[in-house]
């Protein structure tokens, strides 16, 4: 049985309990240990950044060409912080219980609770980094909703907040790197973890620019490598975004907990052909005042403008009067594809649904309108102060869908359609985020722990930094406390050399195989059997399917694939090749995971469990824990259970209505 | 709006290496839809590369929705191509019509050497942010965010100058390959906050030592930068960096 190492007494006092008690390091000692950090989006970065300042040696790798490029820095809507400043409810409980009710009861009560703690913290940070938050006029900081709440507690920077957050966290990390106190390898990828007596001690790095291999030592390593959406193909993570640190982990003994969990955001710009490489999210903020709406008609062909009011099916505001539009994202995507499925969609494809602002923009005008003390306005004025306050609250999306679609949305409603986002699965971690490999963590979305089965939105920003800012630097001290006296160990021990030859074997096989078919094709070809089998609902027969045909396309890719060039020089393609391969293995685990878990829970959907009016049914009795899983050579995992325990949360059926 | 297929040529830079020398190939795509992302293009034309058995165009890209600044193709002698406001991954190719030819190339500038193809070095804007691109503040030592009340009118210009994206279009578009709208942006940003202040005269004084370091030129106020930047970033900001920098000059204690 797994020991998540909780810490005994009241939920309330856990977190402040452990940090009474974990061990330190004297600011000396910190000075000889070495923390290797992989990734540098929020929880990469703002890690790396802290632990510099603490005064540990820190070494941060990315892919991408700098830090600042780490895919954190998509986020458009918000993060989430309990600081009640709208006075409107909100307190650290509220918090708590809205992420584990949100996450349908699969989320470990104790790592939500810490989060909803330090949340306020992260808030306080990001300010004084000067990270520009919306304002109000008296100067003091902007609220908005999001999904699956009833209280305004989500901080943003316009539409890009998860930039301007990681510009924070990125520029803290520059200045640590200014210092001497991280070193910073960019276009660098991790290939391997180094494992000497069962511990974590390193890791071996290729640089992306030359080639070459590197053996670099850390008494640590965090992995912080961001989420494993780009298993589907399409989706809205960056070209680059990949599972290969957090597979390599699981290669080396890590557990890598409910694989299944991945979210489909019900608002992204539908697929417009075969051509398709990534998808756009709009903004789940832009559910505060668009509403969503089909034809009541099936196979409806006319413009949106010509369908009247009583001929629309606001269905989301008809099935969820309570939340309305602002439902949590698997039950607004699930929603949608049951639309579509039942020959109610729009557009050319039929796959896409309404995001309408015509209310939103006439509501907007009329309060402009009162604002200013215009009177005998007529409609067209009022709709043209109303589309200067939407342009305001939400003009870059706006701008961005314009671009993408050539569509104005300011005249017509958009269309969209749910697209895969986020994953909740990971790394499984416990209690101080540590893998089931001594000295090898896991932070922000590589790791599993905190949104359970569905991640509500403006939380993935929350996680990240709690992760790097405020609970790494307390727990990772508990460990290192105890690494005082292990001195560097010098890259040519024997570990490191078998590392180094296991890395170069497998680039060495994949630049062999001179095969005729380009590693693109291997990846659609994966990403249409995850998103067929595995994607927003699951069934057994597709998942057994899927099992096979993964297993098969594996071995097409290892005969096949054609990657021109050579491995000594900068080659794209090659590291495309060996993200597709770890891709290649974990959809077989999400399958098996998916075939695994008989209930439906959050963004997993198994057809075979739902309620009458088709919500997600769970079976608490058999299936409430983590399913944490074992790698044991190729295509085998043995199933490892983590029970879940809910003291302050009792399990419900979760109602939105 | 109407969608159309296109067939096209394009010349596009190739270089081996930063040592390599380099030159102009010339390819053919058919039917690129209008559809399609610049970038999506040059999927087609990397897989049909692949096919062909010769080597793909290597090229920087990410997110693919504007905002990591990782994009940087130079399209018909434009910085991100012909539509204001855009990165490359943003372009679509209904700005484009049967039967035209395209030019693309990497970034020109001493201080962003070439590593293949289109793909340029860009470290150095990450050394002028650590000269200065910062608030010293640890974790941990941050008071409750409302206590620093900041005017909104201050808060969206800080916030306007910090939608910079690090993509390095206004150092390509420049002719002096200067590298002001970027540090203007970062020192503007942190001189519009209270939280700026205490460092205010070290950083303008910092980063603009490093950006000459680095090799890049001088501004001429020509405001080619602007007019390229995919985030429009201001011209006023390199006045306010201009000020901060006079100001911190004479009134420095260094």
């Amino acid at each position: 049985m797994l020991n998540a190492k909780i810490p005994a007494g009241p939920l309330n006092n856990k977190w402040e309990d452990y940090k009474g008690h974990c061990k330190l390091v004297n600011p000396a000692n910190k000075r000889s240990l070495e923390v290797i950090v992989i990734g540098t989006g929020l929880a990469g970065a703002s890690a790396a950044a802290s632990l510099g300042e603490l005064g540990y040696k820190v070494k941060a790798f990315c892919f991408q060409d700098s830090p600042r490029r780490a895919h954190s820095i998509a986020a458009q809507g918000g993060i989430n912080a309990a600081k009640n400043y709208q006075n409107d409810g909100d307190s650290v409980f509220r918090l708590f219980y809205d992420t584990v009710k949100g996450g349908d009861y699969r989320a470990r009560e104790a790592n939500v609770h810490r989060l909803a703690e330090v949340s306020g913290n992260i808030i306080d940070q990001c300010v004084a980094q000067g990270v520009p938050f919306a304002r109000e006029y008296g100067g003091l900081l902007s609220n908005r909703s999001f999904g699956g709440t009833q209280v305004q507690r989500t901080f943003y920077a316009a539409g890009q907040t998860g930039q301007q957050l990681l510009l924070g966290a990125y520029s803290a990390l520059e200045r640590q790197v200014a210092l001497g106190n991280v070193k910073m390898y960019s276009r660098h990828e991790m290939l391997d973890i180094v494992k000497i007596d069962g511990k974590a001690r390193g890791i071996i790095a290729r640089d992306l620019v030359t080639g070459e291999l590197e053996r670099h030592f850390g008494h640590a390593v965090l992995i912080c490598s961001g989420g494993y959406g780009n298993v589907f193909y399409l989706s809205t993570n960056a070209m680059g975004s990949n599972v290969t640190a957090a597979w390599k982990a699981t290669q080396n003994g890590a557990y890598f907990a409910n694989p299944c969990f991945t979210q489909i955001h019900p608002t992204c710009i539908p697929v417009s052909g075969d051509h398709q490489s990534k998808l756009t999210l709009m903004s789940e903020s832009l559910r505060n005042d668009g509403r969503i709406w089909v034809p009541k008609k099936q196979n409806d062909t006319r413009k949106a403008s010509d369908i009247p009011e009583d001929e629309r099916d606001y269905y989301l505001e008809r099935r969820y009067p309570a939340f309305g539009n602002l439902v949590p994202r698997d039950v607004a995507s699930r929603a949608a594809k049951e639309r579509c499925d039942a020959g109610y969609g729009v557009g050319t494809s039929k796959q896409a649904v309404y995001l309408d602002f015509a209310a939103a923009i006439e509501r907007y005008g009329n309060i402009e309108a009162g604002k200013r003390q215009l009177s005998n306005l007529s409609k067209a004025e009022i709709i043209k102060l109303g589309k200067e306050v939407v342009a305001e609250k939400y003009g870059n999306l706006f701008d961005m869908y314009a671009k993408i679609t050539g569509e104005n949305p300011y005249e017509q409603p958009m269309r969209i359609y749910p697209a895969v986002h986020y994953t909740m699965g990971g790394l499984w971690v416990d209690y101080e985020l540590k893998t089931t490999v001594d000295g090898l963590y896991s932070l922000g979305e590589a790791n599993f722990s905190d949104h359970g089965a569905n991640r509500l939105g403006a939380s993935a920003l929350m996680q990240g930094l709690a992760d790097g800012y405020f609970v790494i630097p307390y727990t990772l001290g508990n460990y290192l406390a105890d690494e005082i006296r292990t001195k560097p160990i010098p890259t040519d021990h024997p570990a490191f050399v078998e590392a180094e030859n296991k890395v170069k074997s497998t680039l060495s096989k994949l630049m062999s195989i001179k095969g005729t078919k380009s590693v693109d094709h291997f990846h659609k070809k994966l990403g249409k059997i995850m998103w067929d089998k595995c994607g927003m609902a699951r069934n057994e027969q597709g998942l057994k399917e899927a099992i096979e045909e993964i297993k098969a396309l594996r071995a097409e890719f290892w005969k096949d694939v054609r990657i021109p060039g050579s491995e000594n020089e900068f080659n794209p393609e090659l590291e495309k090749a060996g993200r597709v391969a770890d891709f290649l293995e974990l959809g077989e685990l999400m399958c098996i995971d998916a075939l695994h878990r008989r209930e439906s829970c959050g963004g997993h959907f198994r057809e075979e469990s739902q309620t009458p009016d088709g919500e997600a049914q769970r079976d608490d009795a058999n299936f409430s824990y983590v399913a944490a899983w074992e790698y044991k050579g190729d295509g085998q995992y043995e199933l490892h259970k983590e029970p879940l325990e809910f003291v302050e949360c009792k399990p419900t059926q979760r109602s939105y209505k | 709006m109407e969608h159309y297929n296109m067939n096209l040529t394009l010349k596009v830079w190739k270089q081996k290496n930063t040592n390599a020398q380099g030159g102009f190939e010339t390819y053919s795509v058919k039917n690129i839809s209008s559809e399609m992302s610049f970038l999506e293009m040059f999927d087609v034309l990397n897989e049909q590369l692949i096919n062909e058995g010769k080597e793909p165009v290597a090229f920087d890209h990410d997110c693919r929705e504007g905002i990591c600044g990782m994009c940087s193709m130079h399209i018909n002698g434009r910085a991100h191509g012909p539509w204001a406001g855009t990165t490359t991954c943003q372009l679509h190719m209904r700005a484009f019509k049967d039967g035209d030819t395209i030019t693309v190339e990497p970034w020109r500038s001493g201080a962003f050497p070439v590593l293949k193809d289109l793909t340029v070095d860009r470290t150095a804007f990450d050394r002028i942010i650590e000269a200065g691109g910062y608030i010293s503040v640890n974790t941990g030592n941050a008071q409750d965010a409302n206590c620093l009340p900041v005017d909104k009118h201050s808060a969206d210009l800080a916030f306007a100058a910090a939608a910079c994206i690090g993509c390095g279009a206004c150092v390509a578009a420049c002719k002096n390959s200067s590298a002001m709208l970027f540090v203007s942006a970062k020192v503007s940003q942190l001189a519009l906050l209270p939280q700026g202040d205490p460092e205010r005269k070290t950083r303008a004084l910092n980063m603009v030592a490093q950006m000459d370091k680095e090799g890049f030129g001088s501004c001429t106020n020509t405001g080619a930068c602007e007019a390229e930047c995919p985030k429009e970033i201001s011209l006023t900001n390199i006045a306010r960096l201009n000020r901060e920098f006079i100001g911190a000059g004479f009134t420095s204690e260094k």
